[in-house]
Protein backbone atom coordinates (compact mmCIF):
# COMPACT_ATOMS: atom_id res chain seq x y z
CA UNK A 1 0.00 0.00 0.00
CA UNK A 2 1.07 3.50 -0.76
CA UNK A 3 1.56 6.14 1.82
CA UNK A 4 -0.43 8.54 1.11
CA UNK A 5 -0.06 11.40 4.11
CA UNK A 6 3.41 11.49 2.12
CA UNK A 7 2.05 14.87 -0.09
CA UNK A 8 1.21 16.42 3.05
CA UNK A 9 3.53 18.60 5.07
CA UNK A 10 3.22 18.62 9.04
CA UNK A 11 0.88 21.59 8.83
CA UNK A 12 -1.23 19.76 6.68
CA UNK A 13 -0.31 21.44 3.45
CA UNK A 14 0.33 20.21 -0.07
CA UNK A 15 4.00 19.31 -0.12
CA UNK A 16 3.89 16.60 -3.03
CA UNK A 17 1.00 16.11 -5.16
CA UNK A 18 1.25 12.20 -5.62
CA UNK A 19 -2.19 11.34 -5.92
CA UNK A 20 -5.90 12.37 -5.04
CA UNK A 21 -6.50 9.38 -2.69
CA UNK A 22 -5.92 10.54 1.08
CA UNK A 23 -6.95 14.47 -0.09
CA UNK A 24 -9.44 16.11 1.52
CA UNK A 25 -12.36 17.85 -0.45
CA UNK A 26 -11.38 21.14 1.24
CA UNK A 27 -7.79 20.71 -0.39
CA UNK A 28 -9.07 19.96 -3.95
CA UNK A 29 -11.63 22.77 -3.72
CA UNK A 30 -8.64 24.92 -3.01
CA UNK A 31 -6.64 23.45 -5.97
CA UNK A 32 -9.45 24.62 -8.24
CA UNK A 33 -10.07 27.77 -6.52
CA UNK A 34 -6.21 28.98 -7.23
CA UNK A 35 -6.25 27.51 -10.65
CA UNK A 36 -9.01 30.02 -11.20
CA UNK A 37 -6.92 32.93 -10.34
CA UNK A 38 -3.73 31.65 -11.97
CA UNK A 39 -6.04 31.16 -15.17
CA UNK A 40 -6.05 35.14 -15.12
CA UNK A 41 -2.42 35.50 -15.97
CA UNK A 42 -3.15 34.90 -19.90
CA UNK A 43 -4.83 38.35 -19.42
CA UNK A 44 -2.05 39.83 -18.37
CA UNK A 45 0.26 41.81 -21.31
CA UNK A 46 3.43 39.79 -19.31
CA UNK A 47 1.71 36.64 -19.10
CA UNK A 48 3.85 35.82 -16.14
CA UNK A 49 3.50 36.17 -12.40
CA UNK A 50 6.97 35.87 -10.01
CA UNK A 51 5.42 33.20 -7.76
CA UNK A 52 8.67 30.64 -8.41
CA UNK A 53 10.70 33.29 -9.60
CA UNK A 54 14.13 31.55 -8.94
CA UNK A 55 12.99 28.29 -8.77
CA UNK A 56 14.42 25.14 -11.45
CA UNK A 57 11.49 22.78 -11.89
CA UNK A 58 12.71 19.41 -13.47
CA UNK A 59 10.68 17.77 -16.06
CA UNK A 60 11.55 14.45 -15.76
CA UNK A 61 10.10 12.26 -18.07
CA UNK A 62 10.63 8.17 -18.44
CA UNK A 63 7.83 8.09 -20.83
CA UNK A 64 6.47 9.77 -23.81
CA UNK A 65 4.32 12.56 -23.60
CA UNK A 66 3.58 15.94 -25.53
CA UNK A 67 1.01 17.81 -23.93
CA UNK A 68 1.37 16.60 -20.18
CA UNK A 69 5.11 18.17 -20.66
CA UNK A 70 4.43 21.09 -22.51
CA UNK A 71 1.65 22.82 -20.40
CA UNK A 72 3.49 21.31 -17.45
CA UNK A 73 6.61 23.44 -19.10
CA UNK A 74 4.19 26.56 -19.34
CA UNK A 75 3.27 26.54 -16.27
CA UNK A 76 6.55 26.58 -14.71
CA UNK A 77 7.15 29.34 -16.91
CA UNK A 78 3.88 31.33 -16.32
CA UNK A 79 5.11 31.04 -12.58
CA UNK A 80 8.53 32.34 -13.84
CA UNK A 81 10.34 29.55 -12.65
CA UNK A 82 13.44 28.02 -14.73
CA UNK A 83 12.70 24.85 -16.96
CA UNK A 84 14.68 21.86 -17.96
CA UNK A 85 12.96 18.71 -19.69
CA UNK A 86 14.72 15.47 -19.64
CA UNK A 87 13.67 12.44 -21.64
CA UNK A 88 15.04 10.21 -19.66
CA UNK A 89 14.49 7.49 -21.77
CA UNK A 90 16.46 8.66 -24.43
CA UNK A 91 19.70 9.46 -22.04
CA UNK A 92 21.10 8.03 -18.68
CA UNK A 93 18.90 5.39 -18.39
CA UNK A 94 20.28 3.68 -21.42
CA UNK A 95 23.54 3.96 -19.74
CA UNK A 96 22.98 2.33 -16.64
CA UNK A 97 22.51 5.31 -14.68
CA UNK A 98 20.15 4.16 -11.33
CA UNK A 99 16.66 6.39 -10.40
CA UNK A 100 18.40 7.52 -7.73
CA UNK A 101 21.65 8.51 -8.92
CA UNK A 102 19.88 10.39 -11.90
CA UNK A 103 18.16 12.30 -8.57
CA UNK A 104 21.08 13.09 -6.87
CA UNK A 105 22.64 14.62 -9.63
CA UNK A 106 19.68 16.67 -9.96
CA UNK A 107 19.95 17.57 -6.41
CA UNK A 108 23.54 18.76 -6.63
CA UNK A 109 22.48 21.09 -9.96
CA UNK A 110 20.20 22.86 -6.79
CA UNK A 111 17.20 21.88 -8.38
CA UNK A 112 13.57 22.77 -6.27
CA UNK A 113 10.84 20.44 -8.18
CA UNK A 114 10.69 17.45 -10.01
CA UNK A 115 7.48 16.48 -12.34
CA UNK A 116 7.75 13.03 -12.73
CA UNK A 117 6.01 10.42 -15.49
CA UNK A 118 6.98 6.86 -15.06
CA UNK A 119 5.84 3.69 -16.45
CA UNK A 120 6.09 2.47 -13.09
CA UNK A 121 3.28 2.69 -10.11
CA UNK A 122 4.65 3.60 -7.44
CA UNK A 123 8.05 5.38 -9.29
CA UNK A 124 6.74 9.05 -8.20
CA UNK A 125 6.07 7.82 -4.48
CA UNK A 126 9.38 6.34 -4.67
CA UNK A 127 11.07 9.64 -5.53
CA UNK A 128 9.31 11.89 -2.94
CA UNK A 129 10.70 9.69 -0.87
CA UNK A 130 13.91 10.11 -2.02
CA UNK A 131 14.54 14.15 -2.67
CA UNK A 132 16.19 16.30 -0.26
CA UNK A 133 13.37 18.25 2.00
CA UNK A 134 13.47 21.08 -0.10
CA UNK A 135 12.08 19.42 -3.25
CA UNK A 136 8.36 18.89 -4.01
CA UNK A 137 7.64 16.28 -6.62
CA UNK A 138 4.50 16.47 -8.88
CA UNK A 139 3.18 12.95 -10.43
CA UNK A 140 2.56 13.51 -14.18
CA UNK A 141 1.65 9.92 -15.00
CA UNK A 142 3.01 6.30 -13.09
CA UNK A 143 2.30 3.08 -14.17
CA UNK A 144 -1.77 2.29 -14.21
CA UNK A 145 -1.76 4.07 -10.90
CA UNK A 146 -2.76 7.85 -10.96
CA UNK A 147 -2.26 10.86 -12.68
CA UNK A 148 -3.79 13.17 -10.10
CA UNK A 149 -3.17 16.56 -12.44
CA UNK A 150 -5.31 15.59 -15.12
CA UNK A 151 -7.96 14.35 -12.86
CA UNK A 152 -7.82 18.39 -11.75
CA UNK A 153 -7.95 19.59 -14.68
CA UNK A 154 -10.92 17.69 -15.72
CA UNK A 155 -12.43 18.41 -12.54
CA UNK A 156 -11.86 22.39 -12.93
CA UNK A 157 -13.40 22.12 -16.59
CA UNK A 158 -16.52 20.12 -14.77
CA UNK A 159 -16.98 22.97 -12.46
CA UNK A 160 -16.41 25.71 -15.24
CA UNK A 161 -19.26 24.51 -17.25
CA UNK A 162 -21.39 22.83 -14.70
CA UNK A 163 -21.27 24.74 -11.36
CA UNK A 164 -21.86 22.35 -8.86
CA UNK A 165 -20.67 19.01 -8.35
CA UNK A 166 -23.13 17.21 -6.30
CA UNK A 167 -26.40 16.97 -8.82
CA UNK A 168 -24.00 15.74 -11.40
CA UNK A 169 -24.03 11.90 -12.94
CA UNK A 170 -20.76 11.38 -14.73
CA UNK A 171 -20.16 8.49 -17.10
CA UNK A 172 -16.11 7.36 -17.86
CA UNK A 173 -16.30 4.99 -20.58
CA UNK A 174 -13.75 2.48 -21.63
CA UNK A 175 -10.07 1.22 -20.96
CA UNK A 176 -10.48 1.54 -16.87
CA UNK A 177 -7.73 -1.16 -16.44
CA UNK A 178 -4.97 0.41 -17.93
CA UNK A 179 -5.95 4.05 -16.97
CA UNK A 180 -4.39 5.89 -14.33
CA UNK A 181 -6.50 9.20 -15.57
CA UNK A 182 -9.15 6.84 -14.65
CA UNK A 183 -8.59 5.99 -11.38
CA UNK A 184 -7.73 9.52 -10.65
CA UNK A 185 -10.74 10.72 -12.09
CA UNK A 186 -12.31 8.54 -9.72
CA UNK A 187 -11.03 9.38 -6.81
CA UNK A 188 -11.72 13.03 -7.36
CA UNK A 189 -15.43 12.90 -8.46
CA UNK A 190 -15.88 10.67 -5.22
CA UNK A 191 -14.32 13.37 -3.17
CA UNK A 192 -15.88 16.03 -4.48
CA UNK A 193 -19.67 14.72 -3.88
CA UNK A 194 -20.89 14.31 -7.21
CA UNK A 195 -24.19 12.44 -7.42
CA UNK A 196 -22.78 9.56 -9.56
CA UNK A 197 -19.82 7.76 -11.19
CA UNK A 198 -20.43 5.34 -13.69
CA UNK A 199 -17.80 3.06 -15.19
CA UNK A 200 -18.52 1.61 -19.09
CA UNK A 201 -16.58 -0.51 -20.66
CA UNK A 202 -16.24 -4.43 -21.47
CA UNK A 203 -15.42 -6.73 -18.65
CA UNK A 204 -11.45 -7.58 -19.56
CA UNK A 205 -10.90 -3.56 -19.37
CA UNK A 206 -12.14 -2.84 -16.06
CA UNK A 207 -10.27 -3.86 -13.13
CA UNK A 208 -12.28 -6.71 -11.07
CA UNK A 209 -12.17 -4.70 -7.69
CA UNK A 210 -13.66 -1.26 -9.32
CA UNK A 211 -16.98 -1.02 -7.59
CA UNK A 212 -14.94 -0.92 -4.06
CA UNK A 213 -14.22 2.82 -5.59
CA UNK A 214 -17.95 3.72 -5.74
CA UNK A 215 -18.32 3.58 -9.09
CA UNK A 216 -21.62 2.03 -10.79
CA UNK A 217 -20.35 -0.97 -14.08
CA UNK A 218 -22.32 -0.76 -16.77
CA UNK A 219 -21.07 -3.19 -19.63
CA UNK A 220 -23.90 -1.55 -22.14
CA UNK A 221 -23.00 2.07 -23.23
CA UNK A 222 -26.72 3.19 -24.30
CA UNK A 223 -27.56 2.22 -20.79
CA UNK A 224 -24.75 3.80 -18.88
CA UNK A 225 -24.88 6.90 -20.83
CA UNK A 226 -28.58 7.09 -19.93
CA UNK A 227 -29.32 10.67 -18.07
CA UNK A 228 -25.21 11.52 -17.37
CA UNK A 229 -23.90 15.33 -17.27
CA UNK A 230 -20.48 14.48 -17.82
CA UNK A 231 -18.77 11.84 -20.70
CA UNK A 232 -15.53 11.32 -20.23
CA UNK A 233 -14.22 9.18 -22.95
CA UNK A 234 -10.62 7.35 -22.48
CA UNK A 235 -7.92 6.49 -24.95
CA UNK A 236 -7.56 2.90 -26.16
CA UNK A 237 -4.33 2.19 -25.35
CA UNK A 238 -2.89 -0.49 -27.28
CA UNK A 239 0.36 0.15 -25.94
CA UNK A 240 -0.46 -0.93 -22.86
CA UNK A 241 -2.50 -3.83 -24.06
CA UNK A 242 -1.04 -7.13 -23.51
CA UNK A 243 -2.46 -10.59 -25.36
CA UNK A 244 -6.19 -10.04 -27.09
CA UNK A 245 -8.43 -8.46 -24.30
CA UNK A 246 -10.33 -6.94 -27.63
CA UNK A 247 -11.25 -9.00 -30.66
CA UNK A 248 -10.87 -5.60 -33.24
CA UNK A 249 -10.71 -1.83 -32.93
CA UNK A 250 -13.72 -2.19 -35.28
CA UNK A 251 -15.62 -3.99 -33.00
CA UNK A 252 -14.72 -1.85 -30.00
CA UNK A 253 -16.02 1.69 -31.54
CA UNK A 254 -19.10 -0.83 -32.65
CA UNK A 255 -19.79 -1.36 -28.95
CA UNK A 256 -18.19 1.76 -27.20
CA UNK A 257 -17.36 4.27 -29.85
CA UNK A 258 -19.25 7.82 -28.56
CA UNK A 259 -21.18 8.66 -31.78
CA UNK A 260 -24.12 10.89 -32.29
CA UNK A 261 -26.26 8.12 -31.89
CA UNK A 262 -24.85 6.82 -28.64
CA UNK A 263 -24.58 10.20 -27.35
CA UNK A 264 -28.18 10.56 -27.73
CA UNK A 265 -28.57 8.69 -24.00
CA UNK A 266 -27.35 11.01 -22.16
CA UNK A 267 -28.77 14.77 -21.17
CA UNK A 268 -29.14 17.08 -23.75
CA UNK A 269 -26.58 19.33 -22.33
CA UNK A 270 -23.81 17.04 -21.24
CA UNK A 271 -20.30 17.48 -22.32
CA UNK A 272 -18.20 15.43 -23.62
CA UNK A 273 -14.73 15.17 -22.37
CA UNK A 274 -11.45 13.16 -23.31
CA UNK A 275 -8.14 13.72 -21.79
CA UNK A 276 -6.11 12.74 -25.38
CA UNK A 277 -4.66 11.82 -27.45
CA UNK A 278 -8.12 11.10 -29.35
CA UNK A 279 -8.03 7.79 -31.58
CA UNK A 280 -10.21 8.77 -34.02
CA UNK A 281 -12.80 6.24 -35.21
CA UNK A 282 -12.04 3.73 -32.80
CA UNK A 283 -13.59 5.19 -28.79
CA UNK A 284 -14.65 9.12 -30.11
CA UNK A 285 -16.51 9.73 -33.48
CA UNK A 286 -14.57 13.09 -34.96
CA UNK A 287 -17.77 14.83 -35.79
CA UNK A 288 -18.85 14.82 -31.62
CA UNK A 289 -14.50 15.26 -30.52
CA UNK A 290 -14.94 18.81 -32.74
CA UNK A 291 -18.77 19.29 -31.88
CA UNK A 292 -20.37 21.76 -29.79
CA UNK A 293 -20.63 19.62 -26.86
CA UNK A 294 -16.90 18.46 -26.63
CA UNK A 295 -14.55 20.32 -24.04
CA UNK A 296 -11.22 18.66 -25.04
CA UNK A 297 -9.44 21.83 -25.80
CA UNK A 298 -10.84 23.54 -23.09
CA UNK A 299 -8.84 20.39 -21.38
CA UNK A 300 -5.91 21.64 -22.94
CA UNK A 301 -5.83 24.96 -21.96
CA UNK A 302 -7.38 24.43 -17.81
CA UNK A 303 -4.43 22.21 -17.69
CA UNK A 304 -1.94 24.90 -17.34
CA UNK A 305 -3.49 27.03 -14.58
CA UNK A 306 -4.24 23.87 -12.76
CA UNK A 307 -0.64 22.10 -13.05
CA UNK A 308 0.18 26.31 -12.31
CA UNK A 309 -1.90 25.86 -8.91
CA UNK A 310 -0.59 22.93 -7.73
CA UNK A 311 2.97 23.76 -8.27
CA UNK A 312 2.63 27.06 -6.56
CA UNK A 313 0.86 25.35 -3.50
CA UNK A 314 3.78 22.65 -3.07
CA UNK A 315 6.51 25.64 -3.42
CA UNK A 316 4.11 27.30 -0.99
CA UNK A 317 4.36 24.64 1.65
CA UNK A 318 8.24 25.38 1.61
CA UNK A 319 7.92 28.54 3.43
CA UNK A 320 10.17 29.33 6.66
CA UNK A 321 7.16 30.69 9.08
CA UNK A 322 4.21 28.62 10.13
CA UNK A 323 1.17 29.90 8.94
CA UNK A 324 0.36 33.14 6.66
CA UNK A 325 -1.72 36.62 8.67
CA UNK A 326 0.79 39.30 7.81
CA UNK A 327 -0.78 41.71 6.31
CA UNK B 1 -13.74 51.42 16.88
CA UNK B 2 -14.73 54.10 14.38
CA UNK B 3 -18.46 54.67 13.76
CA UNK B 4 -19.79 54.09 10.60
CA UNK B 5 -20.98 58.00 10.38
CA UNK B 6 -17.59 59.19 10.38
CA UNK B 7 -16.34 56.55 7.71
CA UNK B 8 -18.90 58.03 5.47
CA UNK B 9 -17.95 61.74 6.19
CA UNK B 10 -14.19 60.94 5.45
CA UNK B 11 -14.93 58.73 2.33
CA UNK B 12 -17.09 61.52 0.91
CA UNK B 13 -14.18 63.95 2.02
CA UNK B 14 -11.69 61.68 0.23
CA UNK B 15 -13.83 61.28 -3.01
CA UNK B 16 -13.47 65.49 -3.01
CA UNK B 17 -9.61 65.20 -2.33
CA UNK B 18 -8.79 63.09 -4.93
CA UNK B 19 -10.78 65.13 -7.68
CA UNK B 20 -9.55 67.87 -6.30
CA UNK B 21 -5.73 66.29 -6.89
CA UNK B 22 -6.26 65.02 -10.38
CA UNK B 23 -7.60 68.53 -11.11
CA UNK B 24 -5.01 69.93 -9.71
CA UNK B 25 -2.46 67.73 -11.84
CA UNK B 26 -4.84 68.11 -15.36
CA UNK B 27 -5.91 64.64 -15.41
CA UNK B 28 -8.97 63.84 -16.37
CA UNK B 29 -10.39 60.23 -17.60
CA UNK B 30 -8.90 58.22 -14.62
CA UNK B 31 -9.55 55.02 -14.18
CA UNK B 32 -9.51 53.48 -10.64
CA UNK B 33 -8.08 49.56 -8.95
CA UNK B 34 -8.59 48.72 -5.65
CA UNK B 35 -6.80 46.21 -3.77
CA UNK B 36 -8.52 43.15 -2.51
CA UNK B 37 -9.94 43.21 -0.02
CA UNK B 38 -10.70 46.46 1.91
CA UNK B 39 -9.75 48.75 -0.68
CA UNK B 40 -11.69 46.84 -2.82
CA UNK B 41 -14.70 48.01 -0.12
CA UNK B 42 -12.72 51.84 0.08
CA UNK B 43 -12.63 51.95 -4.17
CA UNK B 44 -16.45 50.99 -4.54
CA UNK B 45 -17.58 53.83 -2.56
CA UNK B 46 -14.95 56.29 -4.09
CA UNK B 47 -15.91 55.00 -7.37
CA UNK B 48 -19.68 56.08 -6.98
CA UNK B 49 -18.82 59.17 -4.98
CA UNK B 50 -16.43 60.35 -8.39
CA UNK B 51 -18.81 59.01 -10.86
CA UNK B 52 -16.04 57.26 -12.75
CA UNK B 53 -17.95 55.46 -15.92
CA UNK B 54 -15.43 52.76 -16.29
CA UNK B 55 -15.60 49.84 -14.50
CA UNK B 56 -14.03 49.32 -11.29
CA UNK B 57 -10.62 47.06 -11.48
CA UNK B 58 -9.92 44.40 -8.70
CA UNK B 59 -6.62 43.67 -7.89
CA UNK B 60 -5.57 40.56 -5.81
CA UNK B 61 -2.04 40.84 -4.97
CA UNK B 62 -1.18 37.43 -3.45
CA UNK B 63 0.91 36.28 -6.41
CA UNK B 64 3.40 39.33 -6.05
CA UNK B 65 3.98 39.52 -2.81
CA UNK B 66 7.26 39.39 -1.35
CA UNK B 67 6.32 36.77 1.43
CA UNK B 68 5.47 33.94 -0.56
CA UNK B 69 9.07 32.09 0.41
CA UNK B 70 8.35 32.60 3.90
CA UNK B 71 4.13 32.32 4.65
CA UNK B 72 3.49 29.99 1.43
CA UNK B 73 0.14 30.42 -0.93
CA UNK B 74 -2.79 32.37 0.03
CA UNK B 75 -5.62 29.66 -0.24
CA UNK B 76 -8.44 32.51 -0.69
CA UNK B 77 -6.88 34.45 -3.90
CA UNK B 78 -9.35 36.04 -5.49
CA UNK B 79 -8.78 36.83 -9.79
CA UNK B 80 -7.66 40.11 -10.39
CA UNK B 81 -10.04 41.54 -12.44
CA UNK B 82 -8.27 44.77 -15.16
CA UNK B 83 -11.49 45.42 -16.93
CA UNK B 84 -9.66 48.19 -18.86
CA UNK B 85 -6.58 48.41 -21.49
CA UNK B 86 -4.36 50.31 -18.84
CA UNK B 87 -1.86 51.56 -21.35
CA UNK B 88 -1.30 55.15 -21.23
CA UNK B 89 -4.48 55.72 -18.76
CA UNK B 90 -4.48 57.58 -15.17
CA UNK B 91 -5.06 54.99 -12.72
CA UNK B 92 -6.53 55.80 -9.21
CA UNK B 93 -5.26 53.09 -6.85
CA UNK B 94 -7.04 52.62 -4.24
CA UNK B 95 -6.05 50.69 -1.28
CA UNK B 96 -7.72 51.03 3.19
CA UNK B 97 -4.85 50.67 5.26
CA UNK B 98 -1.25 51.55 4.08
CA UNK B 99 1.40 50.34 6.28
CA UNK B 100 4.93 49.49 5.39
CA UNK B 101 4.61 49.96 1.62
CA UNK B 102 4.70 46.30 0.80
CA UNK B 103 1.47 45.76 -0.25
CA UNK B 104 1.66 49.00 -3.07
CA UNK B 105 5.11 47.46 -3.97
CA UNK B 106 3.25 44.27 -4.67
CA UNK B 107 0.09 46.27 -6.24
CA UNK B 108 2.52 47.93 -9.39
CA UNK B 109 4.21 45.26 -9.90
CA UNK B 110 1.70 43.51 -11.16
CA UNK B 111 -0.42 46.80 -12.53
CA UNK B 112 2.59 47.20 -15.00
CA UNK B 113 2.40 43.11 -15.65
CA UNK B 114 -1.03 44.43 -17.33
CA UNK B 115 0.30 47.43 -19.37
CA UNK B 116 1.97 50.94 -19.20
CA UNK B 117 -0.10 53.34 -17.18
CA UNK B 118 0.53 57.18 -18.05
CA UNK B 119 -0.07 57.85 -14.32
CA UNK B 120 -0.60 55.82 -11.03
CA UNK B 121 -1.89 57.91 -7.87
CA UNK B 122 -2.24 56.26 -5.06
CA UNK B 123 -5.07 57.10 -2.27
CA UNK B 124 -5.94 55.65 1.10
CA UNK B 125 -8.60 55.67 3.52
CA UNK B 126 -5.62 55.01 6.71
CA UNK B 127 -2.23 56.11 6.85
CA UNK B 128 -0.97 54.86 9.93
CA UNK B 129 3.00 55.30 9.62
CA UNK B 130 5.76 52.37 9.95
CA UNK B 131 6.79 52.62 6.41
CA UNK B 132 9.23 50.43 5.07
CA UNK B 133 9.46 51.35 1.87
CA UNK B 134 10.07 54.76 -0.03
CA UNK B 135 6.08 54.87 -0.94
CA UNK B 136 3.99 57.49 0.08
CA UNK B 137 0.04 58.43 -0.69
CA UNK B 138 -0.92 60.92 -2.85
CA UNK B 139 -4.14 61.38 -1.14
CA UNK B 140 -5.41 60.38 2.77
CA UNK B 141 -8.26 59.82 4.56
CA UNK B 142 -6.88 59.70 8.03
CA UNK B 143 -3.82 60.04 9.30
CA UNK B 144 -3.02 58.19 12.65
CA UNK B 145 0.74 57.26 14.24
CA UNK B 146 0.14 53.75 15.17
CA UNK B 147 2.78 51.32 17.10
CA UNK B 148 4.13 48.33 15.70
CA UNK B 149 2.33 46.20 18.58
CA UNK B 150 -1.18 47.61 16.80
CA UNK B 151 -2.83 46.85 13.43
CA UNK B 152 -5.65 48.66 12.21
CA UNK B 153 -8.18 46.79 10.39
CA UNK B 154 -11.30 47.94 7.95
CA UNK B 155 -14.16 45.55 8.46
CA UNK B 156 -16.93 45.54 5.78
CA UNK B 157 -18.31 45.53 3.40
CA UNK B 158 -21.44 46.72 4.95
CA UNK B 159 -21.02 48.94 6.96
CA UNK B 160 -17.48 49.78 6.50
CA UNK B 161 -15.73 50.48 10.17
CA UNK B 162 -12.47 50.66 11.66
CA UNK B 163 -11.11 48.37 14.50
CA UNK B 164 -8.02 48.66 16.44
CA UNK B 165 -6.55 46.15 17.98
CA UNK B 166 -3.47 44.65 19.44
CA UNK B 167 -0.95 42.41 17.41
CA UNK B 168 -1.22 39.17 18.68
CA UNK B 169 1.80 37.63 17.53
Amino acid sequence: MIRTNLQLDQNGRLRHFLTIEGLKRQMLIDILDTAESLAGVVDQQVKKVPLLRGKTVVNLFFEASTRTRTTFELAAKRLSADVINLNIAASAAKKGETLLDTLHNLEAMHCDMFVVRHEESGAAHFIARHVAPHISVINAGDGRHAHPTQAMLDMYTIRQVKGDFYPLKVAIVGDILHSRVARSQIHALTTLGVSEVRVIGPKTLLPKDVESLGVHVYHNLIKGLEGVDVVIMLRLQNERMEGAMLPSEHEYFQLYGLTESTLAAAKPDAIVMHPGPINRGVEIESSIADGPRSVILQQVTNGIAVRMAVMSMCMGSHASAGDGGAA
Amino acid sequence: MTDPMDINNTLTRLAAETAAYLEQRGTTDAVMIGIHSGGVWVAERLHALMNISEPLGHLDISFYRDDFSRIGMNPQVKPSQIPFNIDDRHIILVDDVLYTGRTIRAALNEIFDYGRPASITLVTLIDRGGRELPIEANVVGIKMALSDNKNVKLQGPEPLSLQISEKNS
